[in-house]
């Protein structure tokens, strides 16, 4: 007896009773659908999380100046400028792993366009941070280093930045607008970039030269910088190498030996990004072990129903044992016959799950990604439920007396 | 004449039943030779059905030996008594035993299935099986759509299938009227005349007069074992 004939056996069996072995299925199915639907919602989802911080830049690493101490109260980041230029200088040719550099100062600024006026965040840098933040202009031109050099009184606008000032759709490359009463000239409309995870609009702010920023915005702090430096790493799997050589190069310009306080801090956007994973690797590791429940559940209930067959049938058992079937033949059927129903519950659970992942993602639009390794594991899952749970009452029939077995009514 | 093809030897075969001990059956011995047509006669309850069951190798003696085609079945293991019962026995019984829900070719091929014999030639077979008993044009028939006579045809064309050396049936008309009994009986005198050992269990002595020896049991022993003309009529 071949593994078809022992399959058909099995599937004939399973087809006299269609309605009771749809149900006994439903355990499996149910957890196989929800393992399905929960690894494609969580690499959905995981994938929405990288390209929220695929929008911030990549690689990146915020260095923001220290703390001051006094009294003994200590100030935050940030409260005491710590950063030189001649720190962002060394940044950009001493440290091998970095890629670009750049200074970011800000300032809450009215921005007034011929009749419109807007409160937003002013930014004073340097071409490579476009570069860094992978930001292109959709209309016009980016910054260039000759108006950094020159102190030009140029401005690149965020596009909500523009559509406050101009409206939307409006084109206002040439425009002039002023910032605290200083006329700037709009050269570029930079894209879109979206919201960051926290809520934060990117495209409200605008770009102006470093030089010009120093000169015309905000008071200047001499050789210190009155901002943030940004950094791009050349290789993702070097962004915690960058930040180690980062921290030892300014800790050795700033003269902090031993167990010194750093004066300066070293944010690593992936880190948040992990974190935010983790809210929804909680979710997953929930409905997976839902779907364990679940799959123990159907599991049960084959078992149930299977012992409910061997019972039913003993007098097939021993009209089989009779005409020469030998107790492994028995075991094999009836264990085909528990393997068939699970793998069946499999297969529907993993196309219920696919159909409702993507009723899902497309609620929340995000990109439906389905592993083939989770179909593959959902289905090894399911045979081994089937075969786990089989195995009693397929021993069951196997050892049978068949002289009883034929007796019986 | 060589070995016999059926030898008991002072055959026990003793169940415990609660406290007391059943002795179904107790020093038998007797030899069956091949092409034998045999009936065992004896009221409910005189060993005959465990004799059967010993014989067809479902159950085994709990003392002396039963030899079946020269071997000692006591050191068999589950798997080479079903062997055994798969290619040396054919079992005929009174309620038929037919699968439900499956078609008369398909009963028949039930045995070749479990001696792996491939699908064409397992079809083959059993058709030449049910043409034999009558039925090659009812061969796809369901068993809750044959007679009572129909079915204990299917199930006879069963235990044929796979050529064995005995044929047992256990009171095979208990369950027909009286004309199907006859036609039923006709067929294993025409298969008992054709060479093949039938041994044929029954209470009924107008049923055991048919087969050529008839051996009588009473309390698990035997009483009286002869040719049929002879120990019918006493």
């Amino acid at each position: 007896m071949n593994v078809f004939e022992t399959t058909s056996i099995a599937l004939r069996a399973l087809k006299r009773n269609t309605l009771r072995s749809l149900l006994t299925a439903i355990g499996i199915i149910i957890g196989v659908a929800a393992v399905i639907a929960t690894v494609a919602i969580g690499e959905g989802a995981r994938s929405q999380v990288e390209e929220t911080f695929a929008a911030m830049g990549t690689n990146l690493l915020i260095i923001m100046p220290g703390s001051n101490s006094s009294g003994g109260a200590r100030g935050g980041f940030g409260s005491q400028p710590t950063l030189t230029w001649d720190d962002l200088k060394a940044i950009q040719t001493e440290v091998p792993t970095v890629a670009q550099a750049a200074p970011a100062l800000r300032t809450n600024a009215q921005l007034q366009s011929d009749d419109q006026n807007w409160a937003t965040s002013v930014q004073g840098t340097t071409p490579d941070f476009l570069a860094i933040r992978r930001w292109k202009v959709s209309r016009g031109v980016p910054m260039s280093d000759s108006d950094v050099d020159s102190g030009a009184k140029i401005v690149l606008l965020g596009q909500t930045a523009s559509d406050k000032l101009f409206g939307a759709n409006s084109d206002p490359v040439g425009q002039v607008i002023r910032i605290k009463n200083v006329p700037f000239q709009v050269v570029g409309v930079l894209e879109r970039k979206g919201q960051s995870p926290m809520g934060q609009d990117y495209d409200d702010t605008a770009l102006v030269p470093v030089s010009t920023f120093k000169a015309r915005l905000s008071p200047s702090l001499g050789n210190y910088i009155a901002g943030t430096i940004m950094v791009s790493i050349r290789n993702s799997a070097d962004v915690s190498k960058g930040q180690d050589q980062l921290t030892a190069l300014l800790r050795d310009r700033h003269r902090i030996g031993g167990n010194g306080e750093d004066d300066f801090s070293i944010r690593n956007l992936a880190e948040v990004a992990s974190a935010q994973q983790q809210g929804a690797d909680t979710l997953s590791a929930l409905l997976v072990s839902i779907a364990a429940v679940s799959l123990l559940v159907g599991g049960i209930g084959i078992m149930n129903i299977m012992l409910v067959s061997v019972t039913e049938r003993t007098r097939e058992i021993g009209v089989r044992m009779a005409v020469g079937a030998t107790p492994n033949q028995i075991l094999a059927q009836f264990l085909t016959e528990s393997l068939t129903l699970s793998l069946i519950g499999g297969l529907l659970g993993i196309g219920l799950g696919l159909l409702a992942a993507q009723l899902t993602s497309a609620q929340f639009g995000w990109p439906l990604k389905v592993r083939p390794e989770a179909m593959i594991i959902a289905t090894g899952f399911s045979a081994a439920v089937g075969i786990g749970f089989g195995l009693y009452p397929a021993l069951k029939a196997s050892r049978m007396d068949p002289i009883v077995a034929l007796r019986f009514d | 004449m060589g070995d016999p093809l059926i030898e008991l030897r002072d055959v026990q075969r003793r169940y415990t039943l609660g406290d007391v001990e059943v002795r179904a059956l107790d020093g038998v011995s007797l030899d069956i030779a091949s092409g034998e047509f045999v009936a065992i006669m004896g009221a409910s309850g005189s060993g005959k059905s465990t004799m059967m069951n010993l014989i067809g190798c479902l159950d085994r003696p709990t003392g002396g030996t039963y030899r079946l085609n020269g071997s000692d079945v006591a050191g068999f293991s589950r798997a080479d008594l079903a062997h055994l019962r798969n290619k040396t026995l054919g079992f005929v019984f009174q309620n038929f035993n037919l699968l439900a829900r499956t078609s008369a070719v398909e009963n028949v091929e039930l045995p070749l299935l479990y001696a792996g014999v491939k699908s064409k030639e397992r079809r083959a077979r059993a058709m030449e099986a049910l043409a034999r008993v009558g039925l090659a044009d009812r061969f796809e028939h369901e068993s809750t759509q044959l007679s009572g006579g129909q079915q204990q045809r299917v199930a006879i064309a069963r235990a044929l299938v796979n050529r064995p050396a005995v044929l047992l049936a256990d009171e095979p008309t208990g369950a027909l009227d009286s004309k199907t009994s006859v036609e039923v009986m006709k067929l294993l005198e025409e298969l008992g005349s054709s060479g093949i050992t039938v041994i044929l269990v029954t209470h009924a002595a107008d049923v055991a007069a048919h087969a050529r020896r008839v051996i009588v049991m009473r309390d698990g022993k035997v009483i009286t074992d002869g040719p049929a003309e002879k120990v019918v009529k006493s």
